[in-house]
């Protein structure tokens, strides 16, 4: 009976998914320790804030705090903030700290996430006016970064979810934003060219210019300026390069360990890894997704929050099941897109542009099986394709892209 | 300040003092069965879903449009239903009870 107090649960990566697992542990009844380990000093916050309200609003990080200090405190988590991770030696059951020291774990979760990734283009070398934007630390570099441009003429690298955000909050700040995306759409990875359009649209609206089809061939500095030349010839000038064109997974210490890899950690349905009592979880989790059968690495707080419940739950011999369906939003300048289920394989799409409004949606289909809805400022829709994507309610796919109908179950249903 | 008492389902009645800022950040703070926010409280996730006692429900006010269109079609959703991230607490708030919607 004593033993199961003295057992220690180590997490490396204390962001949503570390942090959610932590408390899970409480929840589910770990009664040893819980070590939780990140390399930045800051006391865990929320990521998608970095984007929006913390990069446009500035001010202290621990207003965006997961959890207030004290709750670690109640819950008996150690937290070991500003700390690195070396190794991990899955045979001995211990971790290599930055400062040599040896942890050892009976129980390891890796939460370890992603890093920006800089694509190589010469020139484009994180540094001095050149940054990414993946932590609290990043946004300050920004601001600072900002503060120096006497035009703030800014390009963005990248015209995905994060490039737009930086785009509108930058632009929002009064930047004179420029940005340059290689693909000839927008979001092109994970929207239908619908969307892709009415953010291109949006963005110009307010001012941020939109460069498709630029390919980056590299970056040269004169005086304080930078020149961006595009393999078509194009060359943008700023002052300033913020690149946002995705992340790269983190598997440094999963690869110290031997684990199994892929574009990702690696597990099963309970998040364990290829070795014994070593997890893994959130972004870095190379995973079946259930409801949609494929192999995949997800980027979301959703997935985050419930990867974490999971490991939990089977580190405490509860075996806890969950599939809920991915989800996502991203808020860009006074937009609200909303998004539900993946895209991947679709082969028809509704879409239902609403009379006297902004809003739209976008329904995907595989065959008559709806599997994602992106909404732009439109809850109603993304609530509705939650619920019948759950279902596996068949809709008059008619009925449903005519705004004279209303958007209701018993009207759309087929 | 303000006392605000959250009834989970389990039917635990947990009495939190708050000053400011959303009532859902007041309930994750300390650890609410049911109230996760996972959002951080730009009403995109609805996890964290009350429902307000009668007395209250005028103080509280309406929820505005976004707020409605995420609770319309919610399995959950009843009249008396707000997002808490959406609520400020404020002296005014003062004793309210709050019903947590999910498990």
């Amino acid at each position: 009976m004593l033993d199961r107090y003295k057992q220690v649960c180590v997490i490396i990566g204390a962001s949503h998914a570390g942090v959610y697992a932590a408390f899970a542990l409480r929840k589910e009844g770990w009664e040893g320790k819980i070590i939780l380990i990140d390399r930045d000093p800051n006391l865990p916050y929320h990521r998608p804030p970095l984007s929006k309200k913390f990069l446009v609003n500035g001010g202290e990080i621990e207003k965006f705090a997961l959890k207030p200090l004290n709750s670690y405190h109640k819950a008996e988590i150690q937290l070991e903030l500003g700390k690195n991770v070396q190794s991990v030696n899955g045979q001995e059951k211990h971790i290599l700290l930055g400062d040599g020291n040896k942890l050892s774990y009976d129980k390891l979760i890796l939460a370890t996430g992603a890093d920006a990734f800089v694509p190589p283009i010469p020139g484009l070398e994180v540094g001095k006016q050149i940054f990414t934007l993946r932590s609290a630390e990043d946004v300050k570099e920004i601001l600072n970064g900002l503060a120096h441009c006497r035009q703030k003429q800014i390009a963005v690298v990248g015209g995905g979810f994060i490039g737009l955000e930086i785009a509108a909050s930058l632009s929002q700040m009064g930047a004179q934003v420029c940005l340059i995306e290689r693909e000839l759409r927008l979001l092109s990875r994970v929207s239908c060219p619908e969307i892709s359009d009415w953010f291109e649209n949006f963005h110009a609206e307010k001012g941020v210019s939109i460069e498709l089809g630029k390919e980056l061939k590299h970056v040269k500095r004169s005086g304080d300026t930078f020149v961006l030349e595009c393999k078509d010839g194009t060359e943008f000038s700023a002052e300033m390069i913020v690149v946002g064109v995705g992340v790269k997974v983190n598997l440094t210490l999963a690869k110290s360990a031997g684990l199994d890899t892929a574009n990702g950690i690696s597990v099963n349905g309970f998040m364990q890894t290829s070795i014994q009592d070593i997890y893994a979880i959130g972004d870095c989790s190379w995973h079946k997704n259930e409801a949609y059968g494929d192999m995949m690495r997800l980027e979301s707080v959703q997935n985050a929050v419930e990867q974490a419940k999971i490991a939990a739950s089977h580190i405490c011999g509860n075996d806890k099941k969950l599939s809920n369906i991915p989800w996502f939003w991203s808020d860009q300048f006074d937009a609200k897109l909303q998004m539900v289920g993946l895209t991947t394989a679709y082969d028809k799409l509704c879409v239902r542009k609403e009379s006297n409004s902004n809003s739209l949606s976008v329904w995907y289909f595989k065959g008559e099986k709806l599997i994602a809805v992106h909404a732009i400022n439109h809850p109603k829709a993304y609530v509705l394709g939650t619920k019948f994507i759950k279902d596996g309610s068949i809709l008059d796919q008619n009925k449903l892209q005519n705004p004279q109908i209303d958007l209701k179950p018993d009207l759309i249903l087929a | 300040m303000a006392v605000i008492n959250f009834i989970t389902q389990e039917g635990e009645k947990i009495s939190v003092e708050g000053t400011s800022g959303s009532i859902m950040e007041l309930a994750t703070s300390v650890g609410i069965a049911g109230l996760d926010g996972d959002c951080g409280g730009v009403c995109s996730c609805a996890t964290c879903h009350v429902y307000v006692n009668e007395t209250y429900r005028k103080i509280v006010g309406e929820a505005e449009k976004i707020e409605k269109e995420m609770l319309e079609f919610d399995e959950l959703a009843k009249e008396n239903s707000r997002l808490s991230c959406q609520i400020e607490i404020s002296e005014k708030l003062d004793g309210i009870e709050l019903i947590v919607a999910r498990e």
